[in-house]
């Protein structure tokens, strides 16, 4: 398959410029690189402008509510484990509104990988800041500037246990559609956070300011991710420099494994239309 | 009138209450009487004053009695607090010996339950066995029976458990022979009822039999059982039973599920379908089946914890925000919830909406003896693009406008073409639109086009013994044996009632014709502002002219339904 065939028809919605555009090819790419037909995957997503990412793209789409597309990322994976599933999200529809559900899903483990363009503002609502804004961004809202310190999500999900923990920056195209490629391979929950310039409502983080700091953590041959020690002390990093690539992984059991489910059919393929109930009945006699 | 006896077992929170009245409950079925047990409980774990009171009859009973035959009290302060919940020529059984009681006019019959259980087995804990030994002695109940209870709720605990409670209970059986007798000897019927479970038991059955292979909740009573009883069939039918980090995770889990194909449910009591509401407008907006059960319990905000309440029909109808159909059923009785759970699924399947149950703590905790369901009085219906022929379809469009308002539901992957679900408003490819005509005709295909089909497919009001009576009583849900009761017992009137068991869409139609020549009707309901009333005044109409209604957390006895028709006619 080529990335061209993963060209959805839908008019494209985002700012000229958007940090959007570098996710949105880097996710064909990748598509393509993993060989599945359109119909294999699913892409899931919530509300803001990450969430209008499935509809550019030739694939299943399911584009729920704000906070809850890892919901239900999880039980369509769940009931169709043939299908590769990928959430879209944002800093705000992720660590915000789905906080919750992050941390949960993270320990649930199901195979599914989680594309978060981390613009750190809130661009559909225009511009209030969001759980990764830095401290001191003035906003309309946080108009003395932001008083609470920014989440670092990879860090969090390091100290999760997430078994796949990687940042990217949307430019770096190849390197992003290679680190999808990654995490969709990984057999469990995977989170890439992918730096994404917003061009019109954030001024601060802006292709430049990441462009100067961003470095790949296996620039040092040493760096080895499954070194939880180590793994933790890059996620810390933000700031001057800020660590890109896989930042952490383990081996950790997915849940279809640990539950027996990747051994059994589908619970899509089952026939519901005899099922017998008289087992059932007789135990609860 | 079958002639009956009501027993109740009373003690705190950890005496093991349940599982005395559970192994009740099992040998007077295998005894083969018929019986109705419900369970009154605190939220908490131990301490307090619970009760499991079982009514015993020779004739098949649908709902409890108001005062006891006999009580038996694990502690003094229970036995205190029972007296008054003692019949006529009733008796109350306890340790008189453990400290004073308070017994009032009823006969205090002393028995040494926590001594006896100390001295068969060396510890205290077995006074429940001992407390199911005594009932059964003084019901009838043969030993043989009392042993085949205990056995069943002791099943797969160690033998030495096992045998100390059938010790304690044994000796217990003997030791009662000394109790006065009740008076009244109960005969063994054709009970030919093999199940004994309760209501949230019934809804899980159907959801399995429905082919619900995912399920997804939070733990909050009274909804819990459905989750467990779920989970402990899981292995045997292939169920994948998740708990979930909160209610709005368990719904829009669920919706993924069925968006891949498969079929799900979720269930929880008020404050959490309230917090799932989104997800339920979600469904709607998405056209993604659901099936949501509701198990109310008292509310406002955490109200009674344990007791029941029928307050959220108005969220039922109306959960979720903007314009969407559904249906909501509300199941009277055992057999209902199991029927309509498979019919919530098809009907969901079908009109790709939310389909909502609404059950309470009285139907979720009651046991009865049930006949074995009829699993083909619902057939099972499929509502989505077979495998086999879905390879052939080409230029699908998930929200394709079609005359039913029903779009063709396809699965992922099986079909060649990408689906797209929305929630914001959509076009027929089901991408992002802002289109003013667009707009208006996807709400008319969501709204107004499906509502004609499923308003042809409304469960209709059951009557009862509706013929010549001056006073027609009628409910939803959980009343449903109560009023047919209180119509057989209310003599100096000619009484019937109507039961809903779909409330949305309502039945309008069904009811005003059974209804218009009714010379009087009343509402019975578990809440405080007559939300059945408002809804049938609203549908139909109709003059309401009086209603009874409850809602202190309890559910209604026949007792006191009869009571208040009386004060009212």
């Amino acid at each position: 398959m080529e990335p061209v065939e993963f060209k959805g028809s839908d008019p494209i919605a985002w700012c000229p410029g958007c940090g959007n555009f570098g996710i949105l090819n880097a996710v064909k790419r990748a598509l393509a690189h993993l060989g599945r037909e359109p119909r294999d995957y699913l892409l899931v997503s919530g509300i803001g402008q990450a969430a209008k990412l499935p509809h550019y793209v030739k694939c299943n789409c399911f584009n729920g509510l704000h906070g809850r597309a890892l919901p239900v990322a999880q039980g369509a994976k769940l009931a169709n484990r043939d299908l590769t599933v990928l959430v879209t999200t944002g800093d705000g529809d992720c660590y915000g509104e789905g906080g919750n559900h992050f941390i949960h899903a993270v320990r649930r483990n199901v195979d599914i990988t989680v594309i978060v363009h981390d613009n750190q503002i809130y661009g559909l609502t225009k511009g209030q800041a969001s759980p990764t804004t830095d401290s001191g961004f003035e906003t309309k809202v946080q108009t003395a500037g932001v008083t609470l310190e920014p989440l670092n999500p990879v860090l969090l999900a390091v100290a999760l246990g997430c078994g796949f923990v990687a940042r990217s920056f949307s430019k770096d195209i190849e390197g992003l559609s290679e680190l999808i490629v990654e995490g969709v391979r990984h057999p469990g929950f995977s989170l890439i956070d992918v730096l994404q310039p917003c061009v019109s409502f954030n001024r601060k983080n802006t292709y430049e300011w990441y462009g100067e700091r961003v470095y790949r953590v296996d620039e040092d041959s040493e760096y080895d991710p499954y070194e939880r020690t180590a793994a933790l002390s890059a996620a810390g990093q933000w700031g001057d420099r800020i660590p890109t690539g896989i930042i952490y992984r383990n081996d950790s059991k997915p849940y279809e494994q640990q539950t027996g489910l990747s051994h059994r059919e589908p619970l899509i393929e089952r026939s519901i239309r005899n099922i017998d109930m008289e087992p059932a009945f007789t135990e609860l006699s | 009138m079958a002639r009956e006896l009501t027993v109740r077992i009373a003690g705190e929170a950890g005496q093991g209450i349940q599982s005395a009245g559970e192994a009740l409950c099992r040998a007077v079925r295998h005894a083969g009487l018929h019986l109705f047990a419900h369970k009154d409980y605190m939220s908490r774990i131990r301490g307090g004053d619970n009760y499991f009171q079982v009514r015993i009859a020779e004739q098949p009973v649908q709902c409890p009695r108001e005062q006891c035959d006999i009580i038996i009290a694990l502690n003094p302060n229970s036995a205190s607090a029972h007296a008054a919940s003692v019949g006529e020529d009733g008796m109350l059984i306890a340790d008189a010996s453990e400290g004073s009681i308070e017994a009032g006019g009823t006969r205090l019959v002393d028995f040494p339950l926590r001594k006896t259980a100390e001295s068969v087995t060396g510890s205290t804990r077995a006074a429940n066995s001992i407390a199911a030994g005594v009932i059964c002695r003084v019901s009838g109940v043969p030993e043989g029976s009392l042993e085949h209870g205990l056995r069943a709720v002791f099943a797969g605990r160690n033998e030495e458990l096992v045998d100390k409670n059938l010790r304690a209970a044994r000796t217990a059986y003997k030791m009662a022979s000394s109790c006065p007798s009740p008076g009244i000897s109960l005969e063994k019927s054709d009970a030919g009822s093999r199940l004994l479970i309760d209501g949230n038991q019934a809804l899980a059955l159907g959801a399995i039999r429905a082919g619900c292979t995912f399920y997804s909740a939070y733990p909050m009573t009274p909804s819990t059982s459905i989750m467990n009883t779920m989970a402990h069939f899981a292995q045997r039918y292939g169920l994948v039973v998740e708990q979930a980090e909160d209610e709005i995770a368990a719904i829009n889990m669920v919706l993924g599920a069925w968006f891949a194909g498969a079929r799900a449910m979720t269930a929880s009591s008020g404050a959490g379908i309230a917090l799932m509401s989104e997800g339920i407008s979600l469904a709607g907006m998405t056209e993604t089946p659901v099936v949501v059960v509701d198990a109310q319990r008292p509310a406002p905000a955490t109200g009674f914890p344990t007791r029941t309440e029928q307050a959220d029909l108005n969220m039922a109808i109306h959960s979720g925000h903007g314009e969407f159909v559904r249906a909501v059923y509300a199941p009277g009785c055992i057999e209902q919830a199991f029927a309509l759970a498979v019919k919530a699924f098809n009907m969901a399947d079908k009109y790709q909406m939310p389909a909502i149950i609404l059950t309470d703590q009285f139907l979720a905790d009651s046991i009865r003896d049930t006949a074995v369901p009829d699993v083909d009085a619902v057939q099972v219906e499929r509502h989505v693009i077979d495998k086999e022929p879905s390879g052939d379809i080409k230029d699908y469009k998930r929200y394709t406008i079609t005359e039913s308002g029903i779009s063709p539901r396809a699965v992922p992957s099986w079909i060649h073409d990408a689906i797209y679900a929305d929630s914001d408003e959509h076009t027929e490819e089901g991408h992002i639109t802002e289109d003013a005509a667009v707009r208006t005709q996807m709400v008319g295909k969501r709204l107004t086009t499906k509502l004609i089909g499923l308003s042809g497919e409304i469960e209709e009001p059951e009557a009862y013994n509706l013929d010549g009576a001056d006073l027609v009583l009628v409910g939803f849900g959980s009343t449903r044996g109560v009023m047919r009761e209180a119509c057989d017992r209310v003599l100096d009137a000619s009484v019937g009632s109507v039961h809903l068991s779909q409330v949305w869409p309502f039945p309008s139609t069904a009811l005003y014709e059974m209804l218009e020549h009714a010379p009087k009707i009343m509402t019975v309901e578990n809440n405080a502002t007559g939300q059945l009333e408002d809804l049938i005044t609203w549908k139909t109409r109709l003059y309401v002219a009086g209603a009874i209604r409850k809602f202190d957390g309890r559910p209604f006895t026949v007792d006191e339904l009869m009571r208040r028709i009386r004060e009212k006619v």
